[in-house]
């Protein structure tokens, strides 16, 4: 150790410089090599969106230009005569999204404020909340097969009944239902999609100023009166954004809509009779596809994509002007 | 006694106030707490519901050779299992995380360590955060455009598809971990004389370890369960196959092959394969959980 016999308050030794640049320049190479790597996968981490766009709509082209916009009013998907068009799928997927919305709104909301409220003490909410996010984990396929093999027969029974006495409401209508169904992919995707609420909700509410919650209180509402008038309002941003996320799962959902929504191609207004959504088209329909078929199948993903897109930036967007507004 | 007679009807309001109005906002409440905690229970039975059925069904037909034989059973005969399946699926998830893994985590060093507050991390971040809901099939049909089309269906191009999915999931849960690591023993690396470099492969990464493991095993655990992106990248295959290249069976695709054919023998193995798909992400979950638990303490 040199450094150590010169001491302090003499001239630095050029020999010294030379050693230490020797020994930092290889890690400095290292060190600046390592930065620059990290940034190149980061903005590579952040094309990759625009390449999945980008290369879809690139395979989606011939029927792109074959079909144009048509494609989306067109009510038929004949590969005999190559003629097709996604309207029924389209239908399809913005109807279960929706019912499985109105399902899932209430369920994700009033468990978030069951969870948060202090309605139950913590050695309820904890196993509760460890079971909504096994909900989350269960693959869609497995939900698909319990759809068929148990949700179906245990609900025809009902749907016939309804089927029967409230057929003249045209959602309820058709011929007695057997199963498969707009429905019941609505009612599974209800389940899958609540605990998307449930959380971004739950969150919302916890990261609300007390005193808000507290003013309510002291002024003399009742506890469900501050969540109705102060929390709802309040953390609105948050339960909407969980709601849009909460719709751009359900569109996008492939499984559980192949499975069980029985892959008719027509429009039935009626939500009992098969249908079929954009999801469930690509998946059954890729397997025998020619050419032309497998552009028009990229095609209807990109719809897709357009949708799920939109959707889910208004909830970024959402979300990010919630986090500023905190700040 | 004219005041007594101005007091009486006042005290009679009073008692219709508490009498009319007080009872409505205690019955309403009581009525949203129920309606609330219905909501809850609605959710809980879904989910018992789901697991019993699974478990039950499953359990019938699940054995030892059904784990091990390599080859779907042909219509009509009664040998077979999913072995195959097993490896299938392990051959690409494998391949998904070695694509998205090394690299998930390099870019969610840069997110946190080196590029915070810049243009950049917030423009990578919310194309994350945006890719995170992109559907998964589309993850498939990116995947059949890329690679599927040049060289066919195969193990390696389901890989890239789960990769693309797995990405995401990747990054965020890294950035949120490395977050967790105190500012301090970053500025201590750097005071003793370590470089960016060295203080965060030695000091910042090993500390956000163990949460960087969880986010890596619920991606895992996301991927592993997914039919969508592999029904035409990995396809099928009826027959044991290690090639990387080739199409290979994987589980998901076969719970969704077996589960809308009508041979019995065929149904049964969805249900047992459906069981090990659940046991696979629900003790994935479970090992999150309990990292997560040892984090925090």
């Amino acid at each position: 150790m040199t450094s150590a016999a010169t001491g302090y308050g003499s001239p630095p030794n050029p020999d010294i410089d030379v050693d230490i640049e020797k020994k930092a320049s290889p890690s400095r190479a290292v060190d600046v090599g390592f930065v620059r790597l990290t940034l190149a996968l980061a903005g590579f981490a952040g094309i990759i969106l625009i390449w999945v766009i980008l290369q879809t709509t690139e395979a989606a082209l011939p029927a792109i230009q074959q079909f144009g916009l048509g494609f989306l009013v067109t009510a038929r998907w004949n590969p005999v005569e190559n003629i097709y068009g996604v309207l029924p799928q389209i239908y399809g997927s913005l109807m279960t999204s929706l019912v499985a919305l109105i399902f899932a709104i209430p369920l994700g909301i009033g468990t978030a404020i069951f969870l948060t409220e202090g309605f139950a003490p913590k050695w309820v909410t904890a196993p509760i909340g460890f079971a909504i996010e096994l909900i989350v984990a269960i693959p869609s396929v497995v939900l698909g097969l319990w759809g068929i093999f148990v949700l179906i027969p245990a609900v025809r029974p009902i749907f016939r009944a309804i089927n029967q006495t409230l057929g003249w409401i045209p959602f309820f209508g058709g011929p007695a239902p057997r199963g498969p169904s707009l429905l019941i992919v609505a009612m599974v995707l209800g389940i899958m999609i609540s605990p998307i609420i449930i959380s971004i909700t739950r969150s919302t509410f916890e990261s609300l100023p007390r005193s808000l919650k507290e003013g309510a209180l002291a002024l003399g509402a009742t506890r469900w009166e501050t969540i109705l008038t102060v929390m709802i309002p309040a953390g609105l941003s948050g339960i909407v954004s969980s709601i849009m996320l909460a719709l751009g799962r359900a569109l996008g959902e492939t499984m559980v809509a192949a499975m069980l929504s029985g892959n008719a191609n027509r429009i039935n207004i009626s939500l009992m009779q098969p249908g079929s959504t954009i999801t469930a088209l690509i998946a059954s329909q890729f397997g025998e596809a020619g050419r032309l078929q497998v552009s028009a199948l990229m095609y209807a993903g990109v719809v897709l994509m357009v949708l799920t897109l939109l959707v889910n930036i208004v909830a970024e967007i959402i979300i990010r002007k919630f986090q500023n507004l905190e700040q | 006694m004219s005041d007594s007679a101005q007091l009486a009807p006042e005290k009679v309001d009073i008692d219709i106030t508490r009498a009319a109005i007080a009872p409505v906002r205690n019955y309403t409440g009581i009525v949203l707490t129920l309606l609330s905690g219905l909501f809850v229970a609605v959710i809980i039975a879904s989910l018992s519901w789901v697991l019993w059925d699974v478990g039950k069904e499953g359990i019938q037909r699940i054995s030892w050779d059904v784990l091990t034989q390599t080859r779907y059973p042909a219509p009509g005969l009664t040998e077979g299992g999913f072995g195959h399946a097993i490896v299938g699926s392990l051959m690409v998830l494998a391949t998904g995380a070695a694509l998205s893994f090394p690299f998930g985590i390099l870019a969610a060093v840069y997110l946190s360590e080196f590029g915070r507050g810049t243009r950049l991390a917030y423009l990578v971040k919310f194309s994350c955060n945006v890719l995170t809901g992109v559907p998964a099939i589309l993850c498939g049909l990116f995947a059949y455009a890329v690679v599927v089309r040049g060289s066919g269906f195969s193990a390696f191009s389901g890989g890239v598809a789960l990769g693309v999915l797995m990405l995401p999931i990747v990054i965020r849960s890294t950035e949120e971990a490395l977050l967790l690591v105190s500012p301090d023993m970053r500025l201590a690396s750097i005071g003793l004389g370590s470089t960016r470099f060295q203080t965060t492969m030695r000091v910042v990464l090993p500390a956000a370890a163990p949460a960087i493991v969880t986010g890596l095993i619920l991606a895992l655990a996301r991927a592993a369960g997914e039919a969508a992106p592999l029904l035409f990248t990995a396809f099928n295959n009826n027959f044991w196959s290690t090639n990387l290249f080739g199409p290979v069976a994987t589980l998901p695709v076969m719970v969704y092959f077996f589960s809308i054919i009508p041979f019995r023998l065929q149904q049964e193995l969805a249900w047992a394969g459906a069981l090990v798909l659940l046991a696979i992400v629900l003790a994935a979950s479970l090992i999150a959980r309990f990292l997560v638990h040892r984090t925090r303490r």
